[in-house]
């Protein structure tokens, strides 16, 4: 990791955004929250090229002739920001051997979860496989929210979307969401890491520093609510993404160089409903006769945050 | 001194690769492209050139990785064939209307299905509205020749666009033919260091690139891409000319093979040219006035060129080596009938499927051509539309 000063939050908070405002996301929106966070953790003087894949964030913060990113900024196409980014890492690592570039450069891509679970995973494997050193951040609102709240395989099991919308015989999706970050630690690659907003953001903020800077390629899977998927309160967004913790629904982990780690274990873990009923995706969950798809919601939840403790403690 | 070689056209393609020594490399392996990745890491692995390779895990991966290492401030490239194209084909699109300059060595092979490995023009006039300059050999010689012309073209200033070099899958890309190479700091010199104007990496300026564009704007990059298209011509007719000075072997839109005083005419593309000479030199010995233009250059499309090039024929064969299923022409037939439409000419213009998949083109085919368009001007109705070369049963 490059020599740095440990910065304090109020410093922290203070530096000039790398993500202007004056976009075009919904007022609520986990996704540029992500961002600004993640930028943040760039040092000063060091330069980035931010990549992304085709979804909200894109086309509202690139709109042309305007941009939002102080850095440099390349959008290709939907399924293969991975694989953009691999192409501009390897030209750096050319011309800066040959010296035509001189400064650092880190190289950072943002994909929803469509961009990432879904079109975008045979392309991100590739990237990760060939160890790049690159981050890929995954903002996570489970669904394909820029064509409408579309499921995606991180939409979690019962979610009313509108492919996979609530009816007299549906009770929305019935699969479970996959789990990307495992997945990707499976990779064997330096560094993955899974966050979400949380009081001060010293979670996301250091594990977004720890995937910058640790060469090679790394992983940030960040929850990032989508008030007009998920159906709540704009203003709720924080305490949303603290009840998917505090419920083991999304458990802040980290996989450093193959080591498991933990980052956070409730005091006393929430029941599910906690998270679910902020929601408006889950309505009908609540509804009278519906109680079981609950107690199978928090069997699945148990399920892997037992899992998830097995791999931690070993 | 020219070096004498005898090279495939894939090891010739390989070989102005490692003098132009670009930067970056994505590639996917899909035959009959396969070798020409397989040899530029075969250089690196030898400490040949500085080129960096990025073994990608799809055709897909490939495009976006050259259109990324380009927007870098890269000189890259990548190779492919057939499917691996289709695959690529939304990023071709991208590639063209962010302007990147960077080049495609496609070995040209039938796109699916039923699945055949073997030669035809499919895929790359299937891409012909992508935007792409598309620069097609006859021969070992002639690929090698056009690669190493490739970014002169594309890096131009008045340019800015993709570049396609094209060659016949196996039957240019596998067969060994002789070959004069250049030296390889002539060849350096002629291709000169790239300057990117506008690129990621550029410190004194960033730079955003891939846009959401609303229907205000998105009209005019297409306008754009037109203009630049247009500029391509002249400068392939510079740099075709001032390679020519260097090489002794100039290029331009086409060859004219005893086209000059032809009244029939052939316009083919590719390796079937040699096959067709040979018919034409049988005919000329008759005394019959037959001749080819061999048309190098489809995008940008010399349409004016083609037009004043044919207007002394009184028939005209246009062999198409792909299909394009609208029953009355292949896609070459279309383009020149249109240019000659525009010229007012009273040429009788017969449109010819040859070679899909691989089929044999052979110099009696190319006899029969030319029959029928002597028949043809003659004033007898011919079938204006159909395929030579099928089988019989």
């Amino acid at each position: 990791m490059a020599e740095q000063k440990k910065r304090s939050f109020k410093e922290l908070m203070s530096q000039p955004e790398r993500l202007a405002p004056g976009h075009r996301m919904c007022a609520g929106c986990g996704g540029t929250i992500a961002v600004r966070a993640v930028l943040r953790a760039l040092h000063e003087g060091d330069r980035a090229v931010v990549g992304n894949a085709t979804g909200c964030l894109e086309v509202s913060t690139f709109m042309y002739p305007y941009t939002s990113y102080e850095d440099s900024y390349i959008h290709n196409a939907f399924e293969n920001a991975g694989a953009t980014m691999s192409g501009v890492e390897t030209a750096y690592n050319i011309l800066k051997r040959k010296g035509k570039v001189k400064d650092n450069y880190k190289f950072i891509t943002f994909g929803g979860d469509g961009g990432t679970y879904d079109i975008g995973f045979q392309s991100l494997s590739g990237a990760m496989e060939r160890n790049h050193d690159m981050v890929y951040v995954c903002y996570d609102n489970g669904a394909y929210m820029n064509t409408g709240v579309q499921r995606s395989s991180a939409t979690p099991m019962y979610a009313d979307t509108t492919t996979t919308p609530v009816g007299s015989e549906s009770n929305g999706k019935v699969q479970n969401r996959k789990d990307l970050a495992a997945i990707l630690a499976a990779h064997d690659i330096p560094y993955v890491g899974q966050s979400t907003f949380l009081s001060n953001f010293s979670d996301l903020h250091k594990k977004s520093e720890k995937a910058i800077y640790t060469e090679g390629a790394c992983f940030l899977n960040i929850m990032a609510p989508c008030p007009r998927g998920w159906r709540y309160n704009t203003e709720d967004i924080m305490e949303i993404c603290k009840l998917g913790v505090e419920t083991c629904y999304w458990p802040l982990f980290e996989v450093d160089h193959g080591q498991w780690i933990l980052n956070y274990e409730p005091k006393k873990k929430l029941p599910i409903e906690d998270f679910l009923i902020k929601q408006g995706r889950f309505k009908h969950l609540f509804k009278k006769g519906n109680e079981h798809l609950i107690e199978q919601f928090q069997a699945e939840v148990d399920r892997r945050w037992e899992e998830l403790q097995f791999r931690c403690s070993k | 001194m020219a070096i004498r070689e005898r090279l495939s056209g894939n090891e010739a393609v390989a070989y102005a690769i490692k003098q132009v020594n670009p930067d970056v490399m994505p590639a996917f392996p899909i035959t009959p492209s396969t070798e020409i990745p397989q040899l530029v890491a075969n250089y690196i692995a030898n400490g040949e050139i500085d080129t960096e390779f990025i073994p990608v895990e799809s055709e897909h991966s490939a495009m976006s990785a050259t259109i990324g290492a380009s927007a870098a401030g890269a000189r890259a490239l990548t190779a492919t064939s057939s499917c691996g194209m289709a695959l690529m084909w939304e990023l071709l699109y991208v590639a063209a209307s962010n302007r990147l300059p960077l080049a495609l060595t496609l070995v040209n092979r039938a796109l699916s299905g039923p699945i055949n490995i073997n030669c035809d023009h499919s895929d790359s006039m299937g891409a012909r509205d992508a935007g792409w300059i598309q620069i097609y050999a006859e021969n070992n010689q002639e690929v090698y020749d056009n690669f190493i012309q490739a970014y002169r073209i594309s890096e131009h200033k008045d340019v800015h666009l993709p570049i396609m070099i094209c060659q016949d899958g196996f039957i240019t890309s596998h067969a060994l033919a002789n070959i004069e190479l250049l030296e390889d700091d002539k060849v350096k010199n002629f291709v000169g260091e790239y300057q990117p104007e506008n690129y990621l990496l550029n410190e004194q300026e960033t730079m955003a690139l891939g846009p959401y564009a609303v229907s205000n704007y998105y009209m005019e990059t297409k306008k754009a891409q037109v203009e630049a298209m247009k500029n391509a011509k002249q400068v392939i007719l510079d740099v075709g000319k001032e390679f020519g000075e260097m090489s002794g072997r100039s290029y331009g839109f086409f060859e004219e093979y005893k086209l000059s005083d032809a009244d029939y005419a052939v316009v083919i593309i590719g390796s079937a040219a040699g096959t067709t000479k040979d018919a034409i030199d049988e005919l000329r010995e008759k005394g019959i006035k037959a001749g080819l233009l061999k048309l190098r250059v489809f995008r940008p499309f010399p349409a004016e060129e083609i037009a004043a090039a044919l207007k002394n024929c009184k028939a005209i064969g246009i062999m198409d080596r792909s299909e394009g299923f609208n029953g009355q022409a292949g896609p070459l037939t279309a383009e020149i009938s249109a240019a000659l439409f525009r010229a007012k000419s009273q040429a009788k213009v017969v449109s010819y499927i040859y070679g899909l998949g691989g089929r044999d083109y052979r110099v009696e085919d190319a006899l029969e051509v030319f029959d029928e368009l002597k028949e043809a001007a003659n004033g007898k109705e011919v079938e204006q539309f159909r395929y030579i070369g099928l089988r019989s049963r």
